[in-house]
């Protein structure tokens, strides 16, 4: 983006898909898929010490027709597999999909008959964030490789 | 390097002394019922028949000086080559005036796999039960319900038993499945 | 949302209603804002009054046992902690208290007291996590702020001690990772002012708060008699007025040696439980000052016995006995294997006695490994708890009862 000066009214000159990109990447509204020992540290995250608010991704809304962002924040067994996908599907486009935790990367310690081995299996994943539980500001981390990754790619209008 | 001591807990001998009068009260209460014991290293073993494991129960909940009103967990063993009798249920009782457990085995086989139910004495076994059935595959006669409490509907198999193998993945259900894209 | 690729409706038990009574089948969750834990509670509802409710849980059911039974002793740990992940420190402790009870080892004193101290440091933050959660579903958002800042503090600490935060596995068989650090007394001391203050802040807001204590106060009462059948224990027991606290009745590590009440209240409603778990926090702050002066200041805090505990890494490179001992607990075919027979040892966890069953057959992995689990009778009365109710109670109810789902579907 450049910022023009010089003529009676400052302007922006950019391409439509950055200024969308840009706007998108700053109002993040997450549904948090929240199932196991992952939610302790998104609490965290989500809480006034690491306050994932600072990144614009502070509100979390419960109704996965409102998000855009799926936080898969724990272990998704064959049970939960599902559910997983149906919640998915109902999300509208534009929609990204955050795998939190070893378990839903590639099922952690869990390789065992009930657990899913990484939930790409059951949906599409744009981010994975590792760690057993992840660290609040490896969270963070992995919030800011979403928006760049939302920031670059073409929107469609 | 030094050696750590070895051997029962110290407080093993006490133990089995304090449940001497808990034995002989049984003893009188359920006679044959009780096809042996046993002092473990924790708290007083009895093995009991399968079939009776209510009536049991019922005495050990009601009877005076026993008073056993907690069912503190129930969950099952299988002995696939260990043992001649396939599986084991295993209760712990605990009760609140005395302040002591007990422990109740009861050898199931598997051409019969079959206990009596504990629902209608303790409702926390509704829940102990289904769980029992379906990872171990023993039925509870007197159960008004045996759907499956942890695992989904379509999985085959009770994944606890020994033969039933730690990576036996079945096919994902449901929408996303891989039969359905 | 809909789930029609689960349980239709149909089958659920539920009475069959005359056709003027127009009952809805009314589905929550399994993921869902006020099921903090993913639980699925299909409800028949008329008007707000719920007449009837049936709980489908599993959702989390990562075949705990199972991987224990194809683990080492010493490798259990991992899934051990990951039971309650909200105080994973007190399921260590259980587990190994229940190896060392099969292997016959007691572990050095300074050890059992160190044991002690962070297990109760885990309670509170057990205890801090699940009112939070309580309040915020509540709409009282500040209290939920407050007390997972107090939570925070606790973690730091934690990760100061043993490098993790929530999945800790500080506590091994035979005794600790390590020792504690050199000013983890003025840490901790500064910690437990700071957690007073936060719990101050809280009480303040909510105990006398007048919609709380609407929302809460004769909701979800379970009497006496029908708890106990449920088996009940921990904070849920004894706001119902039932007696039972592990520490006292059968006291493990050193609880015997710390001046501790264990808080009782008898209405057995959602706000004697609040209360119960608030006092309780105080009191878990108390032992642990205590432990500060009681304890003994110096020695080891674990058995020194490398058949035992693996030995330190530094002796570990630098002698060849220590090394052999080390491979020794790495190498299928010469790990540590207690001698066969079983054992049932019980901790008084967050919510209630938590307990192991072990079964060894003097291999070297666990023939079977039980955890009981303090929260699965209490969830499975939560049908009890709801019926009767509107459809608005089942919030503070549910919040009420603490399920963790690590430890409820295993």
């Amino acid at each position: 983006m450049e910022v023009s000066q010089g003529m009676v009214e400052p302007f922006v000159t950019t391409k439509l898909d950055k200024i969308i990109g840009w706007g998108r990447k700053y109002s993040i509204f997450s549904y948090p898929f929240v199932t196991a020992c992952c939610g302790m540290e998104y609490m965290s995250a989500a809480c006034s010490r690491y306050d994932m608010d600072r990144f614009g991704a502070g509100l979390p809304r419960f109704s996965p027709r409102q998000s855009d962002v799926l936080l898969v924040v724990g272990t998704i067994n064959q049970k939960m597999a599902p559910v997983l996908r149906q919640v998915y599907d109902q999300m509208c486009e534009p929609r990204w999909v955050v795998a939190f935790g070893a378990c839903t990367v590639s099922g952690g310690p869990y390789n065992n008959y009930a657990v899913v081995q990484g939930i790409d299996q059951v949906v599409p994943v744009d981010i994975y964030i590792p760690g057993c539980p992840p660290h609040p500001e490896t969270v963070l981390d992995g919030l800011i490789k979403l928006q760049a990754k939302i920031q670059h790619q073409k929107h469609e209008v | 390097m030094k050696k750590a001591v070895r051997g029962h807990a110290p407080d093993a001998d006490a133990l089995k002394e304090r449940d001497q009068d808990l034995l002989q009260l049984l003893q009188s209460l359920l006679g044959d019922e009780i096809q042996s014991h046993r002092h473990g290293m924790d708290m007083l073993e009895l093995v009991i028949r399968p079939e009776s494991a209510s009536s049991v129960s019922r005495l050990l909940r009601d009877s005076e000086g026993l008073e056993f009103d907690y069912l503190m967990d129930q969950t099952a063993v299988d002995w696939l080559g260990r043992r001649e009798i396939r599986f084991e249920v295993v209760y712990h009782f605990y009760s609140t005036k005395h302040n002591r457990y007990l422990r109740c085995l009861a050898p199931v086989p598997e051409s019969r796999p079959e206990v009596s139910s504990l629902y209608e004495l303790y409702k926390a076994a509704d829940w102990y039960e289904r769980e029992i059935h379906e990872m171990y595959g023993i039925r509870f006669a007197g159960h008004h319900d045996m759907r499956k409490l942890l695992m989904y509907d379509g999985f085959k198999g009770y994944p606890l038993r020994k033969d039933y193998s730690m990576k036996g993945r079945q096919p994902l259900i449901g929408p996303g499945s891989r039969q359905e894209s | 949302m809909s789930h029609d690729t689960l349980t239709p409706a149909e089958d659920l038990r539920v009475p069959s209603q005359g056709g003027e009574h127009k009952a809805m089948t009314l589905n929550v969750g399994p993921s869902h804002p006020t099921t903090h834990g993913i639980v699925r509670l299909l409800m028949q509802v008329e008007g707000e009054e719920i007449i009837d409710c049936d709980l489908e849980i599993g959702y989390l059911h990562r075949g705990f046992e199972k991987m224990c039974e194809n683990h080492p002793w010493n490798q259990c740990v991992v899934y051990v902690d990951r039971l309650n992940y909200v105080s994973p420190i007190i399921n260590d402790v259980g587990y190994h208290g229940a190896v060392e009870r099969l292997l016959g080892v007691e572990v050095p004193e300074r050890g059992q007291w160190v044991r002690m101290l962070v297990s109760e440091l885990m309670r509170v933050c057990d205890h801090q996590t699940c009112l939070g959660a309580t309040c915020m579903e509540l709409g009282a958002m500040t209290a939920f702020l407050y007390l997972i800042k107090g939570r925070e503090i606790l973690w730091e600490i934690l990760e100061r001690l043993c490098g993790a935060r929530v999945t800790t596995s500080y506590s091994r068989i035979g005794g600790l990772t390590d020792d504690l650090y050199p000013d983890f007394e003025a840490q901790v001391r500064q910690a437990i002012a700071d957690c007073r203050d936060i719990n101050a802040q809280v009480d303040k807001l909510m105990t006398g708060n007048r919609i709380f204590i609407d929302r809460t106060k004769g909701i979800g009462i379970l009497d006496r008699a029908t708890s106990i059948s449920y088996g009940f224990t921990g904070p849920m027991a004894r706001a119902a007025g039932i007696q039972v606290d592990v520490r006292h009745t059968t006291p493990y590590l050193v609880y015997d040696k710390v001046d501790f009440e264990i808080p009782q209240c008898s209405n057995g409603d959602c706000y004697d439980r609040y209360l119960v778990r608030f006092f309780e926090m105080e009191q878990s702050l108390r032992i642990i000052e205590q432990c500060f002066e009681k304890m003994p200041k110096s020695g080891p805090v674990s058995v020194e016995d490398y058949t035992i505990t693996p030995p330190p890494k530094e002796r570990v490179y630098s002698r060849i006995e220590e090394l052999m001992a080390h491979f020794k607990h790495y190498m299928w075919g010469h790990m540590i294997a207690p001698p066969a027979g079983s054992v049932y040892h019980a901790v008084e966890g967050g919510n209630g006695e938590l307990g192991f069953y072990l079964v060894s057959t003097g291999e070297e992995r666990p023939w079977k490994v039980r955890c009981r689990p303090p929260c699965f009778g209490i969830t499975q009365a939560m049908r009890d708890m709801v019926v009767g109710h509107t459809l608005a109670d089942v919030v503070p109810i549910f919040g009420s009862i603490n399920m963790i789902g690590g430890e409820l579907d295993r």
